[in-house]
């Protein structure tokens, strides 16, 4: 384990390099790594600097306005948010996730379904399969997408239209692919049409297909250098997700499992109502992310992860059976009852997006999704909580409001900042590995931001602006002196700057 | 059958100057003739926007720009690797990489409205200066959409002349 890199001792002795923003991954992210005297990693901290103004986004607005709101946090998972704000605002019109209507649970699902198989098919095709195919250290010019449409069309193709079969789920469920209304107090405010139905049948077969093809190709991918797939970036954890009453895999709703790196229970179908009571968070002085904790555990044992490998970890078995079979050929690979490999969250996200696609057809099949009574209302509270499984881990949206409706208080933990821990650790261990001396070599960067990628973090949120995100990287010495920089451009040149 | 015009304005109308693209095609849908235009707005351009592209005979991008010269830039686009490794977003010209590697043919004709921005942070509105370039912006989408012809657009490419705004009503009708 690497925690002892975090805070060196002689923090004002070492020199900083810095690594500003990550790129692919989303918006600003710097990682710095604390060299000693003797040019040896001493300290590693991935900076992330998006987060702080999402309460302040929230509070002094109508409940009523957040579903649609809040899907301006994240371009990427905005119907995330959406559902998250959803289940909260349920709660303050009266309603408890079993009294919504089974039409309007179902049609939620489905939107959910929708949203992670097009997030989870935009993660790896067109950030993850570049490296993977190509090697984390090839030709920056081969690790895009387009590359890879070249050299492996069908991979490539199945993964944009993949990501547009999701799209279309939510433009079919919502009305609109971004800014949807679907969800509203209460429950939804439309059924599926049976033209919607049949229209969204049409390609699922297919689409169930290519997913089955994914998880066949990560597997071989992982496999086919294990011992190197299995150790790069890896980290021993706690894991924490929603789950379903019977043990089952959940996205949308259940209750709270979270378990040791060794598999051992630390809490299970717990309210997540109660949150508060499970999990704190930890400010520290070098960041504006704050650090989740187990309680129970305490702060330097009770970090956990979340995200695709914590629900496939955690669960007992999938409901769907293609995911299921997968996620035991998944869980034999190990010896141990946890998988902790790094990379393995890309097969777990696999098998997540096969699980995504077999939902899909069932409840494409349900009458439930296209009718019947759709919204209940109940008696006005003043707190709501609404957690979801979003893709990237568990996401938590909690409100207070006034006599007048206006959001008085929120409280948003989203899946990277839940990760937060488990990123630096994750830097820290590819760094103590990669770096040495004073040189800063591309190989290093590639493998810092692998590993980062894998967790696919939301470092900023749906702005993106052109020619905004180079990558630089600096090379500061104790006297606070930049000795060296590089930059590396959107066109993947680096320019050096003594 | 999609119509042989797009407008594909990207862009997140709560963070600051980001939100100049959807605002510009806020303004087009209350202003102008549709039945030749289709408009689609996202937050970001991903890899499954090549497939918007198809059966078009003329696309416009817009977006927010901090690379902008002026108060807007009007170009040509061509497939190109470019900035695709960057984000989770992609450039428009890797959106046209990937319509040509899907379809193994060249895209439709594409063009790219950028708008001078400056602040984009979550929660605000627009700066005072996105507002004039905005404000310019809509005075030159004019003359592409009064005639939607890519012999007059590319005779429009690059170009930037100062616009009188003085009695256009644009910068009232725009945040109206």
């Amino acid at each position: 384990m690497y925690e002892h890199l975090e805070t060196a001792e002689n923090r004002d002795s070492l020199k900083r390099v810095v690594v500003d923003p990550v790129s692919r991954v989303e918006g600003h992210g710097k990682v710095t790594l604390l060299l000693d005297e003797n040019n040896k990693v001493q300290q590693a901290r991935l900076h992330i600097v998006e987060f702080r103004g999402f309460e302040r986004f929230i509070q002094g607005r109508p409940y009523w306005e957040l579903p649609v709101l809040v899907q301006r946090l994240c371009g990427i998972c905005p119907v995330s948010h959406h559902l998250a704000a959803a289940k909260a605002i349920d709660q303050l019109v009266g309603v408890d996730p079993g009294n919504l209507t089974t039409g309007a649970t179902k049609l939620r699902r489905l939107l959910h379904f929708g949203q992670v198989l097009q997030s989870h098919a935009l993660h790896f095709f067109h950030l993850s399969s570049p490296d993977l195919l190509f090697g984390f250290e090839s030709d920056i010019s081969k690790r895009n997408i387009i590359a890879v449409l070249n050299d492996y069309p069908d991979i490539g193709v199945q993964g944009v239209k993949l990501r547009k079969y999701g799209q279309e789920v939510i433009r079919m469920v919502s009305g609109k692919r971004i800014h949807g209304s679907g969800a509203i107090a209460g429950g939804m405010n439309k059924a599926l049409s049976k033209e919607e139905r049949d229209y969204l049948l049409t390609d699922i077969d297919q689409i169930i297909r290519w997913s089955v093809d994914a998880v066949a190709l990560i597997k071989k991918v992982h496999c086919a250098n294990l011992p190197y797939y299995d150790e790069f970036a890896t980290i021993r954890s706690n894991y924490l997700s929603l789950i379903k009453q019977d043990g089952a895999l959940e996205l949308y709703h259940g209750g709270i499992r979270a378990k040791t790196a060794e598999g051992a229970t630390i809490n299970d179908h717990f309210d997540y109502c109660r949150y508060n009571e499970l999990i704190h968070e930890e400010v520290r002085s070098w960041t504006y992310m704050k650090f989740p904790y187990l309680l129970s555990l305490g702060k330097e044992d009770g970090w956990y992860r979340v995200g695709p490998l914590a629900r496939v970890n955690n669960c007992d078995f999938i409901n769907t059976e293609l995911a299921e079979a997968a996620r035991i050929d998944f869980k034999a690979h190990s010896s141990e009852a946890m998988v902790h490999s790094t990379l393995a969250f890309h097969w777990a996200r696999l098998i997540e997006l096969l699980h995504c696609a077999e939902s899909i057809k069932e409840l494409l099949h349900d009458a439930g999704v296209l009718g019947g009574e759709l919204v209940v209302q109940g008696e006005k509270r003043y707190e709501g909580i609404g957690v979801i499984e979003a893709p990237r881990g568990t996401l938590f949206h909690h409100y207070q409001i006034d006599e007048n409706d206006i959001v008085t208080k929120a409280n948003l933990i989203v899946s990277t900042t839940s990760n937060n821990m488990a990123m630096n650790e994750s830097v820290r261990q590819v760094a103590a590995e990669y770096l040495s001396g004073l040189e800063l070599t591309e190989p290093l960067l590639n493998n810092l931001e692998v590993a980062i990628r894998a967790y696919d973090p939301c470092l900023s949120c749906a702005t993106h602006a052109l020619g905004k995100m180079p990558l630089q990287v600096e090379l500061i010495d104790n006297e606070g002196k930049r000795i060296d920089k590089l930059i590396k451009h959107n066109d993947g040149q680096i320019e050096r700057h003594a | 059958m999609p119509k042989p015009v797009l407008l594909f304005g990207y862009g997140n109308l709560s963070r600051g100057d980001d939100a100049l693209a959807p605002l510009l095609l806020e303004f087009v849908e209350t202003h102008y003739d549709l039945s030749d235009i289709d408009l689609l707005t996202d937050f970001q351009l991903q890899i499954e926007h090549a497939l918007d592209l198809q059966n078009r005979e003329l696309v416009l991008f817009i977006d927010a720009s901090i690379a902008c010269i002026n108060a807007f830039d009007f170009t040509e686009l061509q497939p190109a690797r470019d900035t695709s490794y960057t984000t989770h977003a992609m450039s428009p010209s890797a959106v046209l990489a990937v319509y040509r590697s899907i379809h193994k043919q060249a895209p439709p004709p594409c063009f790219l409205l950028g708008i001078k921005g400056e602040s984009f942070e979550l929660g605000e509105g627009l700066s005072a200066n996105a507002e004039q370039n905005l404000a310019e912006a809509l005075q030159f989408i004019q003359g592409l959409l009064d005639k939607p012809d890519i012999a007059l657009w590319r005779q429009l490419v690059n170009h930037s002349h100062a616009i009188n705004l003085e009695n256009t009503g644009v910068l009232q009708d725009c945040h109206a």
